[in-house]
This record gives structure tokens, C-alpha cells and sequence, in this order.
């Protein structure tokens, strides 16, 4: 679903990492770690093409992120369902709207009936639907980003320290919530600091441990 | 179906969720109403501008067009006889309906604005004035100016013409800045509606980060941009459009007080054409913002 060949990203003052080959595949699940300023975020990013790479080909869904117009990447994005660390909402819209975007952006207004209420009591939301973003705790917006990225049922799940600012037992609640979204197929690509959280999944799931050290993709699950 | 044509059925249709993923207030709404009242109501005056200066050309091209001044200058004794001579002579010109000597009153009042009311005119030696009325296709000029240097010497015909083409020239001229000023109050709204786009796109830059985040495509994200902005313009056109007629409306009436200016207004059907111009606003925001928004996605992708 997304593959990486060879790929290479660099920054003004110098290359970020280099030489990466990975693939996503269905029913796959990843953790992606690595020290601050490794280019976690950056090689995330390059997954669902906000950025594109230096070198390289990145390829989701089989087409080349470089041959890709503006609007072939929004296509794409509809099968990957991207949750931020800092959880951007629209802070006007209620938590139910907002959960509901990626279906009003793309028009399937149908689906948002029979699908928001069950999702949001499944990410323990109910009752903060018609509240506004910023009245929601920090585990509670990473649970409404969750809900948000999995609403169209994407084949992907990409989600960037998301557990970065909750206590311990709401990174559990997120991690089942992967987990059994991994269970159902969706391939989970999680970056994280939290080695715990990676205990806690490799416990649950298989899941392999991806570390982004001295400017390489370099396989972890050993040292945990 | 072309982009913009899709964005015209998505304008008119609605889509209410759509609608709403862009923050309701900020100064730009203000603005775009404000600016779209304030140009309305300008455009409303060089509407009436325009057709007030296309009515007064054609009344001026007419009125002088249908009249004629015989001016005879001669000594004192010979005046009356010449006068007299010149009448019975247009009587008999064909194209002629009419033919009168003004009265020394009248002579006084065309003066007066030069001289005063005291002028002592029975002491001066000013022509006699004949006012002459054309009928049918009108006389023929120069066969009458022969008669008239035959038989009355000191007469000069003045057909009007060299007033009549310097007014009718001025009047086109007036009729054409109006033009003019419509199109350039147009250009205004739309480079006002361009930049208040723009600052509502720069202002909610973190909104269409979490649209492309989520899979929006720049036609959605356009959209939303695009109908609000087209129709505040057209909400605030019609505001100024309104306020405009009621400025027109609270003229002077052009009967009452004469003059060209208290003649501005709309008659009979060009009342209707000031309702052409909130839908012309519509579809100057329409094309300003979409192209606007376009130009801005692009760049901030």
C-alpha cells in the first residue's frame, strides 16, 4: 500500500536520512522510534505525501508520490487516516463534526449517520460530542484524532506520538483502539519515545520496531 | 464539465456541512460586505450617471437640432424693415414651421445674466434675435443663407450645429466615464474581494491544514471560500444597490428644480437595471475569490 524504495530526504543544511526501503503492508504494524530530530515526523510525513523525498521513490497505493497532482494526494490521504501529536481540529466545529470531516470533505454524507455515534462511543467520546476541541482534555483530543482518522475505514493508520501527551492508562486505551484496528486489517504505523507502550503492543500484536539512528532505517524489536 | 462551471452548480446548490468547515466571523467578512455596499452604491450613481448623460445628448442633439437663431444686425432705422423682411422670407422657405421675432423682454432675459437687470437695452445696439422652428426633414442651410444675403443683408443664420456638436460630444463623453466608472468600480470590488480572499485564506491557514490533512481537495476547500465570499458580495451589493436608489429617489426631481444633475435618475424601465447589480457582484467575488483561493492553495501546498 506504501512502499519506499531507496529514499533520501535532506534539509537545507544537510540530508535528514538516507537509503530507506520499507513497505506497509495489509495487517501490518509498525513502530517507528528513534532519538528527537532523527526525522520521525519528516519520514511520516513522506508515508501520506505532505512531503515528498529528496531521493527515491515513495508510492502509495501503487502511483509515485512525484506523479501525483494536489488532488491525487488528497485521494490518497482518504485511505490514510493521520493523527498529529498536536491533534489539529477545527477549533469552531463540534467534536462530532469534526470526527465526521474527512466523510463531509469527500462528500459521502450518507455514511456519517450510521457510523459517528457508534465510533464515538467506541472511543469513549459520546458524551463530548457537540463540545468544541479546545474544551477537550489532551487524551481526549488524541481519542477524537483517532476517531477522526479511522472514520472512512482508511487502509492505513499513521499516527505520530500519539500518546505523547496522556498518562499511562489512556496510552493503553489508544494502543487497544490500534491494536484491534490492526486486527481488523489496517495497516498501523505508530512513531513514539514511549518504549513501554511498544512492550505493551509487542505483547498484543506482531509488530516490528523500526529505529531512525544516524540517518538509517535500522530494525529495533531486539533491543526491546 | 469545467472546474468553474462545477463550482457555479456547487454555488447555487449549497452544501450546508461544507459550508461550515470555515470559521464564520473575522474582519474580512465585514470588509467584503462593506466594501461590495460601498461600491454597489457608487456603481448605482454611475449607472444614473451613464443613462442620465445618454437621455440628456439625445434631448440636446434634439432640441437644437429642430431650432434655429436668425441674428440681424443693421443700423437703427433699418432693423424693423430687415426683421420684417426676413420673416416673410422664412415664411415661404420650406422646412420652416415657424418663424418669430423675440420680444425685447425676452431679448432683456437672455442678457440679463451677463449684464444686469438694468440694462438699458432700447439704447444699445443689439441684433434682433429671430427664433426659427424646422418641421419635416428641416430647410436647406445653405440655399437660405443665399436668400438671405440677397435680401437681407445684415442677417447671420445659426443653425446650432457648432453648439450642438460640442454638447452632444461632451454628453457622449459624460455617458462614456460612466461606463468607465462601472468598469472600474467592478475592477475595485474585485481587487478588494481578491485581497480580503486572501487574508481570510492566510488568516485560516491551520483550517486547510486539517482539510488536506483529512483528504480535501482544493475544488472543497475553494468552495467553501468561494460561496461565502460571493455571497456576502452579493448581500452587501444589495444593501448599497438599495441605499443607492434611495439616494437617487432623494434627488431633487429634474422638473421642479432643472438643471443637469437634478435630471439624475432611472425612468421607466432603468429602474430595473440597478437589480443587475448584486448578481454582477456575485459573479465578480465568484471569479475573484475562486481564483484567489486557487492561487493560494497552490502556494501554500
Amino acid at each position: 500500500m506504501i512502499e519506499l524504495r531507496d529514499v533520501a530526504y535532506t534539509y537545507g543544511r544537510g540530508e535528514l536520512f538516507a537509503g530507506i526501503n520499507l513497505t506497509l503492508a495489509p495487517g501490518s504494524f509498525h513502530f517507528l522510534t528513534g532519538p528527537s530530530g532523527a526525522g520521525k515526523t519528516t519520514f511520516l510525513k513522506l508515508c501520506y505525501g505532505e512531503l515528498i523525498s529528496t531521493h527515491g521513490t515513495v508510492s502509495l497505493f501503487g502511483k509515485d508520490v512525484r506523479d501525483m497532482t494536489r488532488d491525487d494526494v488528497a485521494l490518497s490521504r482518504r485511505r490514510i487516516g493521520v493523527v498529529h501529536q498536536d491533534c489539529q481540529f477545527l477549533d469552531h466545529l463540534p467534536v462530532s463534526e469534526n470526527v465526521a470531516l474527512p466523510l463531509t470533505a469527500s462528500g459521502r454524507h450518507a455514511e456519517i449517520e450510521p457510523n459517528l455515534s457508534d465510533l464515538l462511543g467506541w472511543v469513549g467520546l459520546s458524551g463530548q460530542a457537540a463540545q468544541r476541541p479546545p474544551q477537550l482534555s489532551g487524551g481526549e483530543r488524541q481519542r477524537a484524532a483517532l476517531a477522526r482518522a479511522v472514520i472512512t475505514s482508511p487502509d492505513v493508520i499513521i499516527a505520530d506520538e500519539p500518546t505523547g501527551n496522556i498518562d499511562w492508562e489512556m496510552s493503553q486505551r489508544l494502543l487497544t483502539l490500534l491494536v484491534e484496528l490492526n486486527r481488523m486489517g489496517k495497516a498501523v504505523m505508530v512513531a513514539t519515545h514511549d518504549l513501554n507502550l511498544i512492550r505493551a503492543a509487542k505483547a498484543q500484536v506482531q509488530a516490528r520496531v523500526l529505529r531512525l539512528k544516524d540517518r538509517q532505517l535500522q530494525a529495533a524489536g531486539a533491543d526491546l | 464539465m469545467s472546474g468553474w462551471l462545477t463550482s457555479v452548480i456547487a454555488l447555487v446548490v449549497g452544501d450546508r456541512e461544507a459550508d461550515r468547515v470555515v470559521p464564520p466571523t473575522g474582519f474580512t467578512a465585514t470588509l467584503t460586505v462593506f466594501t461590495s455596499a460601498a461600491m454597489a452604491f457608487l456603481a448605482v450613481f454611475a449607472l444614473a450617471l451613464s443613462l442620465a448623460t445618454d437621455r440628456l445628448a439625445d434631448r440636446w442633439a434634439a432640441e437644437l437640432a429642430r431650432t434655429s437663431t436668425l441674428r440681424i444686425s443693421a443700423p437703427a432705422g433699418q432693423l424693423g424693415p430687415q426683421t420684417e423682411a426676413a420673416l416673410r422670407l422664412l415664411e415661404t422657405t420650406p422646412g420652416v414651421a415657424s418663424a418669430r421675432a423675440l420680444t425685447t423682454e425676452e431679448q432683456r432675459d437672455l442678457l440679463t445674466p451677463w449684464f444686469g437687470a438694468e440694462l438699458p437695452l432700447e439704447t444699445l445696439p443689439i441684433p434682433q434675435l429671430i427664433e426659427i422652428v424646422e418641421e419635416g426633414d428641416g430647410y436647406d442651410p445653405t440655399g437660405l443663407r443665399a436668400r438671405l444675403q440677397a435680401e437681407v443683408p445684415g442677417a447671420v443664420l445659426d443653425d446650432h450645429t457648432r453648439w450642438r456638436e460640442p454638447l452632444v460630444e461632451a454628453a457622449s463623453r459624460l455617458r462614456g466615464l460612466g461606463i468607465v466608472s462601472l468598469v472600474l468600480i467592478g475592477g475595485a470590488t474585485a481587487a478588494m474581494i481578491t485581497l480580503a480572499a486572501q487574508a481570510a485564506l492566510a488568516a485560516n491557514a491551520q483550517v486547510i491544514r486539517v482539510l488536506r490533512l483529512v483528504g480535501a481537495q482544493d475544488a472543497y476547500i475553494a468552495r467553501a471560500f468561494v460561496r461565502r465570499f460571493t455571497l456576502r458580495a452579493m448581500a452587501g451589493a444589495a444593501i448599497g444597490m438599495l441605499a443607492g436608489l434611495l439616494g437617487i429617489l432623494l434627488l431633487p426631481r429634474a422638473d421642479i428644480a432643472g438643471g443637469f444633475l437634478t435630471g439624475l435618475g432611472f425612468r421607466g424601465t432603468g429602474w430595473l437595471l440597478p437589480l443587475l447589480i448584486p448578481p454582477l457582484a456575485g459573479v465578480v467575488a465568484f471569479f475573484a475569490t475562486r481564483s484567489a483561493a486557487l492561487r493560494s492553495l497552490k502556494e501554500q501546498s
